[in-house]
């Protein structure tokens, strides 16, 4: 092969890559992006910004404000990096829906306005960027750990678990933490004290890990007023969820076990129920 | 950049992917007293480690022996790797993967419950762990919630760390970093400090890699006068989808899928990789051959397939076909259902009834932080783990499901060793450091939100200034045109060249956005820095080898050259910021002499035999998760 076949051929690879990248590769089409705005150091009140950007049919919403960054205005500010729906980090309102914005294609809203929000149910830290403190704690919240004696002695060789046992609580592992079922939930909106859909499936997921003995201390959590009983079945939560993490069939497989251990706990007396 | 007081702690690990957190966990347990920070730019959760997907390495099996991982990996890195460091890592390998069982990574597992394993490329045998076909995300996952268990680790979650602080007698003391939420640049201080940032993949235009992977660890331990070694190894991951890069994981051929041409032929059989066994043949697939041979000979063999006119055209350029379908729904659906996901959700296909168009794709960089088989740095106090760092038990071309292993393995010994120089080093002057952190914040301030620099500024439209996303655009393209899967002198003189003109022209790039409050494109333009000295390295280090060795290869050199070349690369930044200064540290070699590299029928099919009994290639295709 010659060095000019080589030249030629990386010319070739690039080829395909800015084709999707650059503006270059607008058809006259376009497509108009609508994003809300607000920065607490210099705004006084949240806005909304029209931009024109080049309508390309693979692209998702994520590239769309990627370009408005990049060409037309550097302050617009958003969270991403994986591109592929697994970071969980670019999750957004689009025409009011949570959605990962990287898996959200501009040719299911053509040609139609596409208006982006920030994630509902959190305070706005700037335009589409959401504070997260309140998320972290929740999580931390349930224990979402291994609890026994023996974890870090590896001497035995690897804890055995069936293909059975893993079923039971593989689905709940699944979660991204992208938060779009917290904008779902309506009860995330107006109950602070409630953990959520996210926090209380991961709690639930070490529930039904069958390596797992934790079970009675993250209930001492996951049983407390308003922390799981607060949900209402709506099920939001597991329609938005990117994952099919089902967080509305977690909390309800974790009240039925919350109620007995309840029963346990508070109604029969110490040392009966065993 | 307004500025925050220092915060103190005993190691300060920078870095929250699977590297950082495995180090947090391993200084945690060390010394329960100690207080860990972890700086990240991101949330853990989010780092690089979660987008994994087919596994980790390490041997477990009766029928899988610790000479076999050795051997594939110092011959998958073409003899690059030191071999005492390949011993250690394969040997440690196994504890590590079952304390990370222990703390909940959900492994697929067989009938019986132990865990299940793949077969990968370039292995001899079926060691890879994988919990579907989402092992990173799981792997990340189950570490970070480790981390919550301990209260003395301290996050500073997206923190931007931007410079390396060192005390007077040159010991490593901890970082500048700039709180997004606020702008403010802190010193974040400890004893010792683990550099875990991962790699640099964004400094190619097409990559698996994610936004945040731009090298700026790397770049700021280049800064600190630290070697980066190996750069001009860049791995290729063969099966990306065209136009958005997305991987397709190699488990896919691990779990029999085929490669073929426009023709329909299972083109590696022309590359010395083996014979094209029928895929109903319980044989197939075979180890170490045709799909189960290294990641960087399937990339070669794909752009030879270009250069014959046998690719499929996409409009997102040449592409050849991986074929699934006669995997079946059911297995697809068990064993790789992300790769479903992806490929029909970005392009459009359905692998059960159609074969996925890919083509290789910019994956891992080899090279890295020079580190020795310690984790240590030449800079006291200073570690390195994952893939921002080289030891190098990569050499010149990683194994698939390796690098997952390695950011355990030495995530941990980089986090023990970390910890006992901070306790052999208690005592830290905490105003010399907060003062650096000061300048730098100081030298932020000046760089990108001083008067000169905003009337500089494009955005007004007058000035000399250039739009960041202008110079990364020509960065990638001179990377891919000079520093590809192929390269030659000329090629990548071109490539140093256009660097050094984009540095110049790096002084003029101005922003939009002036505030302090979550500036990201005050950190796009830090990136892009970082991402111009790692290209740099990468440049300059595969012009200097000229020799073809693993994924560096010379069209003027096609042969390896064990004479002058069976040695390290050594990168060290000029004092005047121009020309890197590049030397040779010799390989260590104890056992393994380094010899002809060769997959397909030459190695494969022995070992297949001796292989076949207790496991066998049906091993990971029981009726397991």
């Amino acid at each position: 092969m010659s060095k000019e076949q080589a030249l030629e051929s990386a010319e070739h690879a690039g080829s395909g890559v800015r084709g999707a990248a650059s503006p270059e590769a607008t058809a006259e089409r376009t497509i108009t992006l609508e994003l809300f705005r607000y920065h607490p150091e210099t705004d006084s009140e949240p806005r909304f910004q029209s931009y024109e950007v080049p309508y390309n049919e693979d692209w998702v919403v994520l590239d769309a404000i990627n370009w408005i960054k990049d060409h037309v205005d550097g302050t617009v500010t958003h969270r991403w990096s994986c591109r592929m729906g697994v970071c969980g980090s670019c999750g957004m309102m689009v025409n009011g829906e949570p959605v990962l914005t990287c898996a959200a294609f501009l040719k299911s809203y053509f040609p139609f306005a596409v208006r982006v929000e920030p994630l509902v149910n959190f305070p706005v830290e700037r335009d589409l960027v959401v504070s997260m403190d309140g998320f972290m704690e929740k999580l931390e919240a349930v224990k979402p750990y291994m609890i026994r004696d023996d974890v870090n002695d590896t001497s035995g060789g690897e804890f055995r678990q069936s293909p059975a046992e893993l079923a039971k609580y593989k689905q709940f592992s699944m979660c991204i933490n992208c938060m779009l079922c917290y904008a779902a939930c309506p009860v995330v909106g107006h109950e602070e004290e409630f953990l959520g859909p996210a926090a209380l499936a991961l709690g639930h997921r070490y529930n039904k890990d069958s390596r797992d003995q934790g079970f009675a201390e993250r209930m001492d959590v996951m049983l407390s007023d308003e922390a799981m009983w607060g949900c209402t079945f709506v099920g939001e939560c597991s329609v938005v969820c990117p994952k099919h993490v089902d967080p509305a069939g977690a909390i309800q497989q974790a009240k039925a076990m919350g109620a007995q251990e309840y029963f346990k706990r508070f109604v029969m007396p110490k040392g009966a129920g065993a | 950049m307004s500025h925050a007081a220092a915060e103190q702690h005993d190691v300060v690990i920078v870095g929250g992917g699977g590297a950082g957190l495995r180090a947090a966990i391993a200084i945690a347990e060390e010394n329960p007293a100690f207080s860990v920070a972890c700086v990240s730019k991101v949330y853990p959760m989010r780092s690089h480690t979660v987008t994994a997907e087919g596994g980790a390495a390490g041997v477990i099996k009766p029928n899988d022996s610790l000479e076999d991982h050795i051997y594939d990996t110092i011959s998958g890195a073409d003899w690059l790797a030191d071999q005492d460091a390949v011993e250690y890592f394969v040997h440690r390998a196994p504890e590590e993967m079952i304390q990370l069982e222990h703390w909940g990574c959900p492994w697929s597992r067989m009938p019986d419950g132990s865990v299940a394993v793949r077969p990968f490329g370039g292995m001899k045998i079926e060691r890879t762990w994988f919990a579907a076909d989402k092992t990173g995300f799981h792997m990340l996952h189950s570490l970070f919630q480790t981390t919550l268990k301990y209260g003395n680790i301290v996050r500073y979650d997206e923190h931007f760390a931007t410079k390396l602080l060192l005390d007077d007698a040159g010991r490593c003391r901890g970082c500048a970093a700039i709180e997004l939420r606020t702008g403010a640049v802190r010193a974040v201080l400890g004893k010792s400090v683990i550099i875990c940032t991962g790699g640099a993949g964004k400094a190619f235009p097409f990559t698996t890699n994610g936004a945040i992977k731009t090298g700026d660890g790397m770049a700021m331990a280049y800064r600190a006068g630290v070697a980066l070694k190996d750069m001009e190894f860049i791995q290729y991951h063969p099966t990306g989808l065209p136009g958005t890069g997305i991987l397709i994981t190699e488990a896919s051929r691990g779990e029999g899928g085929i490669l073929v041409n426009k023709d329909g032929r299972r083109y590696l059989e022309d590359y010395d990789l083996g014979e094209a066994l029928d895929v109903s043949d319980p044989r197939h697939p075979q180890k170490r051959a045709m799909e189960l041979g290294p990641r960087d000979k399937l990339s070669q063999c794909f752009v030879k397939e270009m250069w014959a006119g046998r690719t499929i055209r996409t409009k997102d350029g040449d592409a050849v076909h991986l074929d699934l379908r006669h995997l079946g729904e059911a297995k697809i659906d068990r064993k790789i259902p992300f790769v479903r996901e992806l490929a029909r959700n970005y392009a459009g296909i359905d692998p059960v009834h159609q074969p996925i168009p890919v083509r290789p794709v910019v994956h891992y960089v080899m090279g890295g932080i020079d580190v020795n088989g310690e984790s240590a740095t030449d800079i006291a106090g200073l570690y390195a783990a994952g893939e921002c760092a080289c030891v190098s038990i990569n050499g010149a071309n990683r194994l698939g499901s390796n690098s997952l292993t390695e950011l355990l393995v030495f995530g941990a010994q980089a986090g023990r060793n970390a910890a006992r120089f901070a306790m052999d080093n208690p005592e830290l002057e905490v105003g010399g450091l907060e003062s650096q952190a000061r300048d730098e914040g100081e030298r932020i301030r000046r760089a990108y939100f001083s008067a000169n620099a905003r009337s500089a500024g494009s955005a007004g439209g007058g000035g000399a200034g250039e739009r960041i996303a202008v110079l990364r655009n020509e960065l990638h393209e001179a990377m891919e045109e000079g520093a590809g899967i192929y390269r030659d002198r000329e090629s990548l003189e071109k490539t140093c060249d256009k660097i050094a003109e984009l540095r110049e022209r790096y002084a003029n790039v101005t922003l939009d956005d002036h505030t302090n409050g979550f500036n990201t494109e005050l950190t796009a333009a830090l990136e892009l820095s970082s991402l111009l000295d790692v290209a740099e390295t990468i440049a300059h280090s595969g012009r200097e080898r000229t020799e073809s060795r693993g994924s560096h290869q010379r069209l003027d050199h096609p042969e390896r050259n064990d004479d002058d070349f069976l040695a390290h690369s050594l990168a060290f930044r000029a004092e005047d910021g121009r020309t890197p200064r590049i030397e040779y540290r010799p390989v260590t070699i104890t056992r393994w002499p380094p010899g002809a590299r060769t997959y397909g029928a030459d190695s494969g099919l022995k070992r297949e035999a001796e292989g076949s009994g207790a496991g066998g290639p049906s091993a990971a295709d029981g009726n397991n998760e």
